[in-house]
């Protein structure tokens, strides 16, 4: 009955199921041209260049953040520790620049973020230590011995650099986001990185078959180390961001930015099991993400409503995803 | 009649050594815990009732979120939504029992385990219909019912009955057992001994160490999946029945437990990869976790540096479990 009626109608629903599939990418643009739509209905005018920028201002750091969470989850882990290395270099930035100068300081901010990815990544690749609990744990060490240095610089007072406020919250004729000029050459080394070299296929290998990519010849610990490190470093450069953003630096500064970065992933059509997925798919979950939260804004619901429909939209994607990619 | 006595007295050593086996690592973290009470003690001489008194009652939160996590996690899923299950659960009894007599408040008590064990078939039935990754559909319900919490009670507020505070200030008997510890394994012990023995208990732990097997041998497993989330929700309702009664106000942001309940059951030797451990492994992990910070606070440690200790522990931990692991399954 079922398979009558789908190869009477079905063939153009089977493409379109196989081109979803291929390229989730598709429906996800539409999706975030139907809720940009919406916006303009919702509040006619709304939707302008100006609108554009803050947008994309603001979906930026999320973006690079959901980069970690893209990267990591292709090889079936997760880093919940980006929320705590970021937060951790802005600070780090923010109380050293005044000393050493900005060079200096966001030097010594990589190599924190770079020792914490190490860790980590020492910890996946060679103890064998879930990514959840590996992460978790080292975001309590880095958020405690943010906190410590926060006591040792209470004295010496503490400012976001000027060139990062231009970065972060700066626009070129008030329009395209000054962020940009880190993030789309950052997107692009991601996206070649992933599709065309060997590391990029790698990570897909390990997430997929890590014991056939073993067998295959792959270190899977020296990938991991490394994948942990890149983690790190993204979220060193999405923290610097932040901090220019908001125009604050707090060891707190990035926590809130943790799940939502992990949702755009999942959006974005990256699986968590791993092998699954890519950057691209992510940056257009991050840009669904922050039109959804500001389109609700606008509308003046409180943040109690934005949380469940964020929450909502998470799961029907994620289900979507689910129900067109399980169905061969 | 005597060879039954035999047959019966036999096993009973291998009995004790099976369980005692069995439950090694819980075992191991008691005593662990025994010997932290009596370094606390050494160090600081005065540690004593309202030590171990002010010990019950600032666990118990995090104790029963421990549970709740350990549930799910042995029937093989993860819940990420517990601590704004607590959230909201804790913001809904405050609200209904603001300045209403105890009576109502029992009632109320009553509704708010409902809710719980709605809120958690729900995130369930939605890791079984969906078929997305149970951590994926938790993480989005953490957001759900976090707003939930926030439409409920926009500020910290309302009010608890007097006898649920009175429920866990003070101590039964001996003024060395806390109400709040009895309360605990109480509650505890009432839901967990009777699932466990259960042919549900059975399955949970079955759909947990190997999903196929399971359904091959006629496991119901989208059932059992959903009656795991289930419990973990009535846990949470606990637990945010707890935050209620012990800070006598409902807060509608969820606190820092989910991510920790996910540690402390790491730490109580329930493996992430389900079907292994029990719930009093985390039970004693989170009160050995809580001891650690206070003996840090005594010692004159820096409180960040306990943040930092709890890190390396946690990982220290599970890397020399995992390392075990590995020596075992080479030789």
């Amino acid at each position: 009955m079922t398979a009558v009626t789908r190869s009477r109608s079905g063939v153009s629903a089977a493409d379109l199921r196989r081109l979803f599939r291929d390229r989730p990418i598709i429906p996800l643009i539409a999706l975030l041209a139907g809720l940009v739509a919406l916006s303009e209905l919702a509040r006619p005018g709304i939707v302008s260049p100006e609108w554009a920028g803050v947008i994309l201002r603001t979906a930026v750091p999320l973006a690079i953040l959901a980069g970690c969470q893209t990267l990591t989850m292709l090889t079936a882990g997760i880093d919940l520790s980006v929320g705590a290395v970021a937060s951790m270099t802005g600070f780090l930035v923010a109380t050293l620049v005044g000393n050493v100068g900005l060079g200096p300081a966001i030097a010594i901010a990589l190599a924190a973020a770079g020792l914490a990815g190490i860790a980590t990544g020492v910890g996946v690749g060679v103890f064998r230590v879930h990514p959840l609990i590996m992460t978790l744990g080292m975001s309590l060490v880095v958020l405690g011995l943010a906190n410590v240095w926060q006591l040792q610089m209470v004295q010496t007072g503490a400012g976001v650099p000027a060139e990062f406020r231009t970065l972060g919250s700066g626009t070129q004729l008030g329009i395209a986001p000054n962020s940009l000029l880190v993030f789309v050459p950052l997107a692009v080394v991601i996206l070649i990185g992933l599709r065309r070299t060997g590391f990029g296929r790698l990570l897909y290998a390990l997430g997929d078959n890590p014991v056939a990519a073993r067998l295959s010849g792959a270190r899977g610990w020296q990938v991991l180390i490394v994948l942990y490190v890149i983690s790190a470093l993204l979220a060193a450069v999405a923290g610097f961001l932040i901090s220019g953003l908001t125009n604050t630096a707090s060891v707190t500064l990035a926590d809130s930015y943790v799940l939502p970065s992990v949702a755009a992933a999942v959006i974005g059509g990256t699986s968590i099991l791993g092998g699954r997925g890519g950057y691209g798919g992510t940056i257009v979950g991050a840009l669904i993400l922050t039109v959804v939260s500001s389109l609700l804004s606008s509308l003046g619901y409180p943040e109690a409503v934005r949380q469940i429909l964020f929450g909502a939209i998470i799961v029907v994607v994620a289900a979507a995803y689910t129900r067109v990619t399980s169905e061969t | 009649m005597s060879a039954v006595a035999a047959a019966r007295r036999l096993p009973v050593g291998d009995l004790v050594a099976g369980w005692a086996r069995h439950n090694a690592w819980t075992l191991s973290l008691i005593g662990f815990f025994v010997l932290l009470l009596i370094f606390t003690r050494m160090i600081q001489p005065s540690y004593g009732v309202t030590g171990v008194q002010g010990l019950a009652i600032s666990v118990l939160p995090l104790a029963l979120a421990a549970v709740a996590q350990a549930v799910v996690v042995i029937s093989g899923g993860i819940d990420l939504s517990i601590g704004s299950m607590m959230a909201l659960t804790s913001v809904v009894s405050a609200t209904l029992m603001k300045d209403q007599s105890g009576e109502f408040g029992f009632l109320v008590v009553l509704a708010v385990l409902g809710l719980g064990l709605v809120l958690g078939a729900i995130n369930g039935g939605l890791v079984v219909l969906t078929r997305v990754p149970d951590i994926v559909v938790t993480l989005a319900m953490s957001f759900v019912w976090a707003g939930a919490a926030l439409l409920v009670l926009r500020t910290p507020g309302g009010g608890s009955a007097d006898w649920l505070r009175e429920l866990i200030l003070g101590s039964v008997g001996n003024e060395w057992i806390p109400r709040a510890a009895v309360a605990l394994v109480l509650v505890v012990a009432v839901v967990w001994l009777p699932l466990r023995r259960s042919v549900l208990g059975l399955s949970l732990y079955a759909i947990g160490s190997d999903r196929l097997a399971a359904f091959r041998s006629g496991i119901p497993v989208g059932r059992t999946k959903i009656a795991a989330y289930t419990v973990t929700g009535l846990f949470s309702a606990l637990a945010g029945l707890s935050l209620t009664a012990s800070t006598g106000i409902g807060t509608p942001v969820p606190g820092p437990y989910t991510l920790q309940s996910v540690a402390a059951v790491v730490l109580g030797g329930v493996s992430l990869a389900g079907g292994r451990g029990g719930v009093f492994g985390p039970l004693v992990a989170v009160v050995i976790l809580q001891l650690i910070r206070t003996d840090m606070t005594f010692l004159k440690v820096n409180t960040n540096f306990a943040t930092v200790a709890q890190g390396i522990i946690l990982v220290g931990v599970v890397m020399v479990g995992s390392l075990i692991q590995i020596r075992r399954s080479r030789s």
